[in-house]
């Protein structure tokens, strides 16, 4: 009974270190931007690897969430006789809400976990190591161009994800089911506020940036050097990164949205 | 003066005491041997000379500087004057070789393209794979990436090198090529030679000085005719590589027999 | 892959997030329209503005030709004073004009709505509007109503 209380008290400890060492690590990532900009061809190649190579999936996805979006909405809005607001509710609905977090979630499980794998591997075959040794700071190298690449891709793909949406939600909604195409834009444009939807959904997805990306550096970072230490690491990237993004969420939609 | 003065160095990770108030000098110019048996912690003893480990108690001074004091500015600054050796090569895996050897180069310096070609091409002339310059480690044999790396622990032209088991898991023909190039390199670059090992004729062909280290103590340093002639039988068997003596072959367990005629339960 | 076309697709990449951005705030929102420099502003007095919000609708004869720019309070007539942006495309409006708030649809938004008069001098930058209908509502309506059945 008291060995499990002892391992509880022990993994929660554990748990607050690891938590401490993270926002130290946060912290150092922050320091090193003067740094990530001055090795400029650095961040281009890891805006490559973390945002170019998330396009064609966050592009898809967001086809097809806005057309299901026009689906789904169409049915119900039809029983109110509502269905020309289709528009408003496709737009609010991605703009707010959909383009943030589902390219977070997205973004987590493509991205993330591939910087976690990647660094992580670093770590397990000395790579970070020998860069130490050789009087290279492997934050400042490896670890800081990745982790800005993330946080710059993010809003671009939630904006692109929303817009794709929206473009959905018109070729389903005008395009099949006949919604007329004028009332669509119309109904939607004094609805949708520039500063109070577009700029909070483009604050929100910076702050899942911003999360998402460190979660999934020092995942990797912190990492057991082992086969099964980086398999574990990278999971932990994906599970936490869903869970700190829709937590976020509410607490972020409750102060923007809330009154 | 000793390059590396290290004084009542005591190191524990967890409960284990890894070094308990060991002394050990490393002279200048010449290749020294720290060897021992698997486990007595010689790697750990290498990443605190280079500052990446902080001892619990003792000082280790490098060229005059005591690494664990050193601000992290002033680390880097003595890191640049050392090179290491990984067991695997911890070559970079997204670089080709020329990159990798480039590498300290590019970061460190601010030297123009044709000159950083030159000194690259030069170093991995001397450890002979100038011509592969253009593969990728993984397409590099264990031997070669070794080599790889050892162009590019020198690539800053350092006051020493520390070598991590450079001769585990070698052909005969590569570990005939490392052991060459550690002697040859040390002498004709000036440097002075770490070389932790286990594997013990390789090391004592071409050390100055063996330091033969066990449950964190050192047992007995001297040059390797010193050390063939050691009076402790322990050092024997380690030297001669006997498979009992000291060192037991049996890890304790019954009397044999007994065991034997034992239960079927008494697993 | 060669950095040269590393960096033109990133470029591309960045790109298509600002023409993504740009969508989103001319095509999407109301970014276009009604921007501060391309309108005037007109005042009105109202008793009760009900569920009027900054950036509710203007509209004439329903369509759109402006929005509420602010809401506040005077404390000197004690009235709600509404500051309407109204588009520089419609500058003639009559001095006589009235403004009344309407609820629109099922939904219930609500909206200024102008009804012009018969004057031939025309609302300038900054001009009051003199008749103003405030917002209906309900608790009065129903108040009014029992009042009117008890009275029988």
């Amino acid at each position: 009974m008291f060995n499990k209380l002892q391992a509880l008290g022990r993994s929660g400890i554990l748990a607050i270190e690891r938590l401490g060492r993270g926002h130290i690590f946060f912290w150092q990532l922050l320091k090193a931007l003067p740094t990530v900009i001055v090795r400029f061809p650095l961040l281009i190649q890891q805006l490559f690897a973390v945002g170019v190579l998330s396009f064609l999936i966050i592009f898809v996805s967001g086809l097809f969430v806005g057309m299901v979006l026009g689906l789904q909405g169409y049915n119900t809005l039809v029983d109110f006789g509502a269905e020309e607001s289709l528009g408003v509710m496709v737009a609010l609905s991605l703009v707010r809400e959909l383009g943030p977090v589902v390219t977070a979630l997205l973004f987590a499980g493509r991205a993330g976990s591939a910087l976690t794998a990647e660094i992580g591997l670093m770590k397990a075959t000395e790579q970070l190591s020998g860069m130490e040794m050789m009087a290279v700071d492997p934050i400042k190298r490896i670890v800081a161009p990745r982790f800005w690449a993330g946080v710059i891709s993010m809003p671009l793909l939630a904006a692109i994800f929303s817009a794709i949406g929206v473009v959905g939600g018109y070729l389903v909604g005008v395009g099949l089911l006949g919604i007329d195409g004028g009332a669509f834009w119309s109904q939607m444009q004094p609805r949708v506020d520039l500063s109070e939807d577009i700029l909070n959904g483009v604050i929100k997805s910076v702050v899942f940036g911003v999360v998402v990306t460190w979660i999934a550096v020092y995942e990797g970072y912190d990492a057991t050097p082992t086969s099964e230490g980086v398999s574990r690491a990278t999971t932990r990237t994906v599970v936490h990164s869903a869970l700190a993004v829709l937590g976020l969420d509410f607490i972020l939609t409750a102060l923007m949205f809330g009154e | 003066m000793p390059l590396v003065e290290i004084r009542g160095l005591t190191f524990c990770r967890g409960n284990r005491t890894i070094f308990d108030g060991i002394d050990l000098d490393i002279p200048q110019g010449k290749v020294t041997a720290i060897m021992g048996p698997s486990g007595t912690g010689k790697t750990t003893l290498l990443r605190l000379i280079g500052g990446q480990l902080r001892p619990q108690e003792g000082t280790i001074h490098v060229d005059g500087q005591n690494v664990s004091t050193l601000s992290r500015g002033d680390l880097y600054q003595l890191r640049k004057r050392m090179g290491m050796l990984f067991q695997s090569g911890a070559l970079l895996t997204d670089m080709s070789v020329y990159d990798n050897v480039a590498f300290p180069l590019r970061e460190h310096t601010e030297l123009s393209a044709s000159m950083i070609r030159h000194l690259v091409l030069m170093k991995l002339e001397s450890v002979g794979l100038r011509g592969a310059r253009q593969l990728m480690p993984s397409e590099l044999s264990g031997g070669m990436a070794r080599r790889v790396a050892l162009a590019r622990a020198i690539t800053l032209d350092p006051m020493m090198i520390m070598y991590d088991e450079p001769f585990t898991g070698q052909d005969p023909i590569s570990m005939g090529v490392i052991v060459s190039l550690i002697r040859k390199l040390n002498d004709a670059m000036g440097l002075s030679s770490i070389v932790v090992s286990h594997d013990v004729a390789e090391a004592a062909s071409i050390a100055d000085l063996i330091y033969v280290i066990s449950n964190g103590k050192v047992v007995e340093s001297g040059s390797p005719e010193q050390l063939k002639c050691s009076e402790s039988p322990w050092v024997q068997q380690f030297m001669k590589g006997e498979p009992d003596g000291p060192v037991p072959f049996h890890f304790a367990a019954k009397d044999y027999v007994d065991d034997l005629l034992g239960d079927v339960s008494d697993v | 892959m060669q950095a040269r076309t590393v960096e033109i697709l990133v470029g591309l990449f960045i790109a298509a997030g600002m023409v993504a951005l740009f969508f989103l705030s001319m095509q999407v929102s109301s970014l276009n329209k009604f921007s501060a420099d391309e309108g005037y502003t007109v005042k009105a007095y109202f008793d009760n503005v009900g569920g009027l919000k900054a950036r509710s609708p203007v509209s004439v004869s329903g369509v759109h030709v402006g929005r509420v720019e602010s809401i506040s309070y005077d404390m000197e007539n004690y009235e709600a004073l509404v500051t309407l942006l109204i588009d520089n495309e419609y500058k003639t409006f009559p001095v006589d004009t009235s403004a009344s708030i309407f609820t629109s649809g099922l939904l219930g938004e609500q909206y200024v709505s102008l009804e012009p008069g018969g004057s031939d001098d025309f609302l300038q930058e900054g001009d009051e509007i003199r008749l103003a209908q405030s917002a209906v509502i309900m608790e009065q309506v129903i108040g009014q109503f029992l009042f009117n059945k008890a009275a029988e």
